[in-house]
């Protein structure tokens, strides 16, 4: 991972290949930030500066935009939706798969293999193949309360969809963790166990502190995979309460008919903004994450 | 670390130690089934139900609301095959499969390989730039990509126009023979920089000692690319290229689903959305699950033969 200084100087290289290199690697970083930076950009131009040239900047802060897509297009609300709904998928994943994958990692029981294996096959089935069961199902639920609940309950509701979420990241979450409980000597929990520490407090007190780093990964690709989420959450919340990917694909619809760029622009910006802020700030985390952590599906 | 954690006098933890086995064991099991249960519970009640769900209800027809399901045997698989719309959309997955594949993979192997050799000045800025598509989510990217082939004021045909290439100007997303073109370009622009940062990570765990004395001996830049770097680095591709496989049929999904809607007429359908397509539009659910069922198999199989192909005496170094 730490760059190798090498000893001796690459004088020797060919300049021409250096400077091609340069070229490339530079034309490549452009093509990805360009189209980003221009959507940044076109956030800020009036209606009537979307026709003609695509690189003039826009004249001033036309900032109607973002408050047509806050309000008019409850952006606004779709954002306190996504907030919810991660958080609490969050809160969710960690509190079934860091008792689960402890002990796992730690204790013999029967049946330990098995769960092992199914764990593992779980990480081969993507989210996107099985969200129309899972929908049949939630209705089929709904249905069968209409006598309590007429208004439905699972349908709709965010923490449902917040529980689908932790669900179907069990598998990578316990995979990851278990790997990294492995990875710490027992030594510690003896210690703490002759200290006459219970087993609970063995695993939150000591194991967890020192598991970190585990903890960290999986909540950084499950925020992202939460966030930005647009499938399950277009299926789970047909209703008003929708997400924030949701109520973007309802602006792009929109704008297909109407033109309305400016405000499509800004809901885009609003949905980029927090993911690229908190990339910056843990970028080097989630890029090692990803190396160590083996391969997202 | 255990602040909280009380020190008790050595005496008192020598009675808890020799307690009697069969009650440490019950409270052991105890724990464990607390720990276990609520993560095996909704792992079995939201994946592994949901998982044969697709497969038995892939057996009958039913239109989803109504109680009538009808047992139909293998019926909406037959059916499969007569559907032209079906198989358009299983050519056009297997098509973006293979050229998204290819040319991700190619180029970041390459790209990689050159910015982990060749010390470039400001490496941290290109891997934080490259790596954004991969924070972004797809209904972004699927809007970004919108916004670059807008017929009228996109970014691609904007400047076409401004060069004066007024020729070149297409309809990107509504164009038949074009769509799927563009639909692939913009999953290369996504999962570029993400397989270059995986690689650029593996390459540069290669001892430099190897490059040297192999650059004594007088091997070009492509030998030792070729000679050293790939195979060093041979499992990890191997791991990333099954995996790539299924991401690559969820992405084309994701991004057709926000993108095209599989439009125009059809012509970027590809499995999952015509899936979708038939379980929600059509409320055709078993044959909607149906095609569920060939897109595990199709792509446990691709996975399997990519394994089976890339198969090689791991090298240690």
């Amino acid at each position: 991972m730490t760059p190798i200084t090498s000893p001796r100087n690459r004088g020797d290289r060919p300049r021409a290949g250096r400077v091609l290199t340069y070229v490339l690697v530079i034309a490549i970083a452009l093509v990805i930030a360009v189209p980003v930076a221009w959507v940044l950009l076109a956030s800020l131009k009036k209606k009537s500066e979307f026709y003609g040239s695509p690189w003039t900047l826009p004249d001033g802060l036309h900032l109607q935009n973002y408050i047509d897509a806050f309000v008019t297009a409850h952006m606004g609300q779709y954002f306190f939706t996504s907030v919810l709904v991660t958080l609490l998928g969050l809160v969710f994943v960690l509190a079934v798969s860091v008792p689960a994958a402890y002990v796992i990692a730690r204790y013999e029981f029967r049946g330990r293999g098995i769960i092992e294996m199914a764990l593992l096959a779980g990480l081969f089935v993507n989210v996107n193949y099985i969200v129309v069961p899972i929908f049949l199902m939630l209705v089929d639920w709904d249905r069968a309360l209409i006598d309590v609940l007429p208004g439905g309950f699972f349908i709709d509701n965010p923490a449902v969809l917040s529980l689908v979420y932790a669900a179907t990241s069990i598998p990578f979450s316990i995979y990851l963790l278990t790997a990294y409980f492995r990875s710490i000597p027992a030594s510690y929990e003896e210690a703490a166990s002759l200290d006459g520490a219970s087993r609970f407090q063995v695993m939150t007190k000591v194991m967890l502190p020192i598991a970190r780093p585990a903890v960290i990964t999986v909540i950084l690709f499950n925020f992202l995979a939460y966030w930005n989420d647009f499938i399950i959450a277009l299926t789970l919340l047909p209703g008003d309460g929708k997400t924030l990917q949701v109520g973007l694909l309802n602006l792009m619809t929109a704008q297909k008919a109407a033109a309305d760029y400016g405000r499509l622009y800004a809901g885009m910006v609003i949905v980029i903004v927090p993911v690229l802020l908190l990339y910056a700030i843990i970028q080097r985390r989630l890029i090692e994450g990803m190396s160590s952590g083996g391969v997202k599906g | 670390m255990a602040t909280t954690l009380s020190t008790p006098p050595s005496d008192t933890s020598a009675p808890k130690r020799s307690a009697g086995r069969p009650a440490r064991r019950r409270g052991e099991l105890r724990f464990v089934l607390a720990c276990l249960l609520p993560a095996l519970v909704l792992f079995v009640l939201f994946m592994v139900v949901p998982t044969v769900n697709v497969f038995r209800m892939s057996f009958f027809t039913w239109s989803g609301f109504s109680p009538d399901m009808r047992f139909v045997g293998f019926d909406n698989f037959v059916k499969l095959f007569d559907d032209q719309q079906f198989v358009r959309a299983f050519q056009n997955t297997v098509a973006l499969l293979v050229v998204v594949t290819v040319v991700t993979m190619g180029s970041g192997l390459f790209l990689a390989a050159i910015m982990t050799r060749q010390r470039l000045r400001g490496r941290n800025l290109y891997r934080f730039v490259l790596y954004i598509p991969n924070v972004l989510s797809v209904v972004v990217i699927a809007a970004i990509f919108s916004a670059v082939y807008d017929q009228q004021n996109g970014l691609l045909n904007g400047t076409l126009r401004l060069l004066s290439l007024d020729g070149l100007q297409q309809v990107w997303l509504g164009d038949q023979d074009l769509v799927l073109w563009s639909v692939a370009i913009s999953m290369v622009w996504q999962s570029l920089g993400y397989y270059m940062v995986l690689y650029m990570s593996s390459m540069a765990s290669i001892p430099e000692e190897l490059y040297e004395a192999s650059g004594l001996d007088g091997a070009s830049t492509t030998r030792q690319f070729f000679a050293i770097t790939l195979p060093l680095i041979w499992q990890n591709l191997r791991t990333t290229l099954t995996f790539f496989v299924m991401s690559a049929v969820n992405l084309s999904f994701v991004l057709v689903r926000a993108m095209t809607g599989g439009g125009p007429d059809g012509s970027s359908e590809v499995l999952l959305s015509y899936m979708y397509k038939q379980a929600y539009t059509n409320s055709s659910y078993g044959y909607g699950m149906a095609i569920g069922v060939v897109i595990f198999a199709f792509s446990f199989l691709v996975s399997l033969l990519v394994s089976r192909a890339t198969r090689r005496e791991p090298l240690q170094f």
